[in-house]
């Protein structure tokens, strides 16, 4: 990527904040988590608007080269945007697993064919990917996986189950683990692609403790999967599916769980148990677990901003890094218990005018947050992760 | 590990190499056994001294090198990992930020140059009870003809036994507990009236109770301005609190690589304990934790280079997360070394007696939530 120095980045300021200006719908101000939610059903035309606007743009993936259609700029570029954005109230319509995950994956595996199919939807936001991995019987061991993929000369045949498929009510592709070897255990795997309409799939929503959730069955049942839709080598996509994990680990540590609604767990708790005449926290019990759940927060805002900026001056991943998921989904869990905690039996409100829209905001955080210490690795596969290849530690005998 | 520049690499390194060769954890076992007065190694310190150590936050006028904050922690992090005893923290950081900080120019000439030298060592006498409570101050400064008189006695003086210089916080109007009314002083310790104990402390480090005996100073002894010396205390505390914590992060740091260590040669059950996931998971916890310390220390530091309006909730929350880090590690040390860790020759006891009295010092986890919460308004 090119050096620009801090007068190009002054100029590029200029020109970002100009065209979110005349590009931004007013009408979207300070809606973005909203949005991404609200996507799902209708988008209004203002917000199909700004997709198609920053899509086109390619902002919405700041960093992708020019020849997909992303923006081809630097990682500082990238951060202007994003202040920007943020600075008038503007989001970036452009997200989902293809952003997250899928598209740096492929960006480095893909074929160039492949890359020409696939990226330009993912950069225009045209496209939702949802990940084939999870199975009844593959979990936390995914390697164990059993969907086979039958080759069929031209094409392959696939049969099987995924489990927590999110998001694939909504997608229209899916990237997918199957078996090609059967006699081997990673190094039988490879990593598929094939679109959500294939005859054969079929999709059935989960319902979670926190009512209703994006996560869903999917069975396989003789789905053709074109030769040309392979990514990586055959028998080769446990290497790709690593990869696509480690994207996947580290938009996972700052996303889900967190408290109630959008005000801070200290307001909320002066709010809910009141203050001494000192202004302290009334329940000093409460305050001393606030406390310590805000310096776990502020400690771990801190460790990623260093591992930014570790990473940027050595050109490699810091080893801060691999701790983020942990410590991230720790805090966000704890926050949630706090939240509802403080806020006695309105903290507990499942439905109806008795309670507050944060209210119950806060049971369904609480609740859908308990994820995020299963998914994506569970906590106690993160902690064997930094056992064997940070710590050195040996496997049992 | 914060990005350093080449100064700082340099310095890091050259704190390294003599650490591992000069001050090994052998050097403070022999240093505790030998029973010196000072509670410290005088030659390792002149060493330490000689290599511009004491002088790295001191102006280059007054014989410093003017390195920073990040630089002189990057140093007490490598020497708090053999628990090297010296007087580092107590004059080079503490006792000349003071005086960096609040000092006249005659005060500062006099006293910096031989501080950075290590000729002379500084020291903090500011508690008088058993916990730290810095506004509560009794210590009384009353008018003497030109000068002073000062009565009271202190408490718990980190490197009190080899002070030549006290900066002592005294009363000069209102109660204890007030902020208003407290007035710093420079005290030469060989001043007529000053008396000092030896404290004989689990981590075996020099500390003293001193008294003050109508100790007489002149007008030109105030450090600051007189009945508002609270705030220059509270800034100069902030500094001693964030080096202190730069120092804590090295000793935990290698508690936990000791430990880790071990658990990859203790054979039990015909394997390496550290096959077991049981321990597995306690160390990837203790490692994370030690991730989220390192971020707090080193933010402190940079924010006190960077005189940013937010050290002290920065130096609070590096203070209340790295002493609850430090507390883990070390009794998780003694725990998974099992009997070998409870005996005198292996080093496991000395990292959780330097990890209490590191946490008692300067306001232990309770006082820095407390106070965290306190700046922010709850």
């Amino acid at each position: 990527m090119a050096d620009f120095g801090g007068s190009d980045l002054d100029a590029f300021r200029t020109e970002a904040r100009d065209w979110i200006e005349a590009n931004f719908p007013k009408s979207l101000k300070g809606k973005g988590g909203m949005m991404m939610r609200e996507e799902r059903s209708e988008p209004t035309p203002d917000m199909h608007a700004w997709r198609k606007a920053m899509g086109e743009k390619g902002w919405g993936v700041p960093t992708w080269p020019t020849q997909y259609g992303g923006g081809g700029l630097t990682p500082a570029h990238a951060r202007i945007i994003q202040q920007e954005l943020g600075r008038v109230g503007a989001y970036n319509p452009i997200g989902g697993m293809g952003v997250m995950m899928f598209g740096p994956t492929l960006l480095e595996y893909g074929t160039e064919a492949q890359k020409q199919q696939h990226i330009p939807p993912i950069v225009k936001g045209e496209l939702q990917w949802c990940q084939g991995f999870s199975e009844p019987g593959a979990g936390s061991d995914l390697a164990s996986l059993q969907t086979r993929a039958e080759d069929k000369g031209d094409h392959y045949i696939v049969n099987g189950q995924k489990i927590w498929t999110s998001g694939a009510q909504w997608a229209q592709w899916c990237f997918c683990l199957v078996r090609t070897d059967t006699t081997k255990k990673h190094e039988g795997i490879s990593f598929v692609l094939f679109p959500m309409d294939t005859p054969g799939v079929e999709v059935r929503p989960i319902p979670l403790i926190a009512g209703n959730s994006p996560f869903c069955e999917t069975f396989l049942t003789d789905v053709r999967v074109e030769k040309d839709q392979v990514v990586g080598p055959v028998n080769g996509g446990w290497t790709v599916a690593k990869r696509l994990l480690q994207h996947e680990r580290s938009g996972l540590s700052g996303a889900g769980g967190g408290g109630g609604g959008g005000r801070s767990l200290v307001k909320l708790a002066k709010d809910y148990v009141g203050t001494d005449e000192a202004g302290r926290l009334a329940d000093t019990d409460l305050r001393t677990r606030v406390i310590m759940n805000e310096i776990d927060g502020r400690a771990f805002q801190l460790t990623a901003m260093r591992a930014m900026a570790e990473s940027k001056a050595n050109s490699g991943p810091s080893a801060a890094t691999s701790i983020m998921k942990n410590a991230g989904t720790r805090w966000m869990q704890d926050r949630a218990e706090l939240t509802i905690e403080l806020m006695g039996h309105q903290g507990l409100g499942w439905e109806g005018d008795d309670f507050t829209a944060e209210e119950l905001g806060a049971v369904r955080s609480w609740l859908g947050g308990k994820a995020t210490t299963i998914y994506g690795g569970s906590q106690e596969v993160q902690n064997n992760i930094i056992s064997k290849r940070i710590l050195g530690l040996p496997d049992p005998k | 590990m914060a990005v350093l520049n080449e100064e700082q690499t340099m310095l890091r390194d050259a704190a390294k190499s003599w650490v591992q060769e000069k001050s090994p954890v052998t050097a403070f076992r022999k240093m505790r056994d030998s029973g010196v007065e000072l509670g410290y190694d005088a030659n390792a310190w002149n060493e330490m001294a000689e290599m511009g150590w004491a002088g790295v936050i001191i102006p280059e006028e007054y014989g410093g090198s003017d390195f920073g904050y990040l630089s002189m922690g990057l140093i007490l992090e490598e020497t708090g990992r053999t628990l090297t005893a010296s007087p580092l923290l107590a004059s080079g950081l503490a006792a000349a930020s003071a005086l960096v900080l609040g000092g006249s120019d005659a005060q500062k000439s006099e006293w910096l140059p031989k501080i950075a030298g290590g000729e002379v060592v500084g020291a903090l006498a500011v508690d008088e009870g058993a916990h730290h409570a810095p506004e509560k101050v009794a210590l009384k400064a009353e008018k003497s003809g030109s000068g002073y008189k000062l009565s009271g006695s202190k408490s718990f003086v980190l490197e009190g036994m080899a002070a030549g210089l006290l900066i002592v916080s005294a009363r000069t109007s209102g109660k204890p507990g007030d902020t208003d009314g407290i007035t710093l002083f420079l005290v030469p310790g060989d001043a007529k009236g000053v008396n000092r104990k030896r404290l004989h402390l689990a981590d075996s480090r020099g500390a003293a109770n001193i008294t003050f005996d109508g100790v007489e100073v002149g007008e030109d002894a105030v450090l600051g301005e007189v009945d508002k010396g609270y705030p220059l205390l509270e800034k100069t505390l902030d500094r001693a609190r964030a080096g202190l914590c730069a120092e804590m992060l090295g000793s935990a740091v290698q508690a936990f690589e000791i430990t880790l260590d071990y658990l990859k040669v203790r054979v039990q059950f015909g394997q390496v304990i550290g096959s077991f996931q049981a321990l597995q998971h306690r160390a990837a916890k203790m490692f994370t934790d030690l991730e989220l310390a390192r971020s707090a220390v080193e933010a402190a530091l940079q924010a006190i280079d960077a005189d940013t309006p937010d050290v002290p909730e920065l130096v609070s929350l590096a203070k209340a997360k790295m002493g609850d880090v430090f507390h883990l590690v070390s009794n998780e040390m003694v725990q998974m070394h099992g009997g070998i860790g409870m005996t005198d020759a292996h080093d496991a006891g000395f990292y959780m007696k330097r990890a209490r009295a590191a946490e008692a010092a300067f306001g232990n986890q309770g006082y820095h939530r407390d106070r965290y919460a306190r700046i922010q308004g709850y």
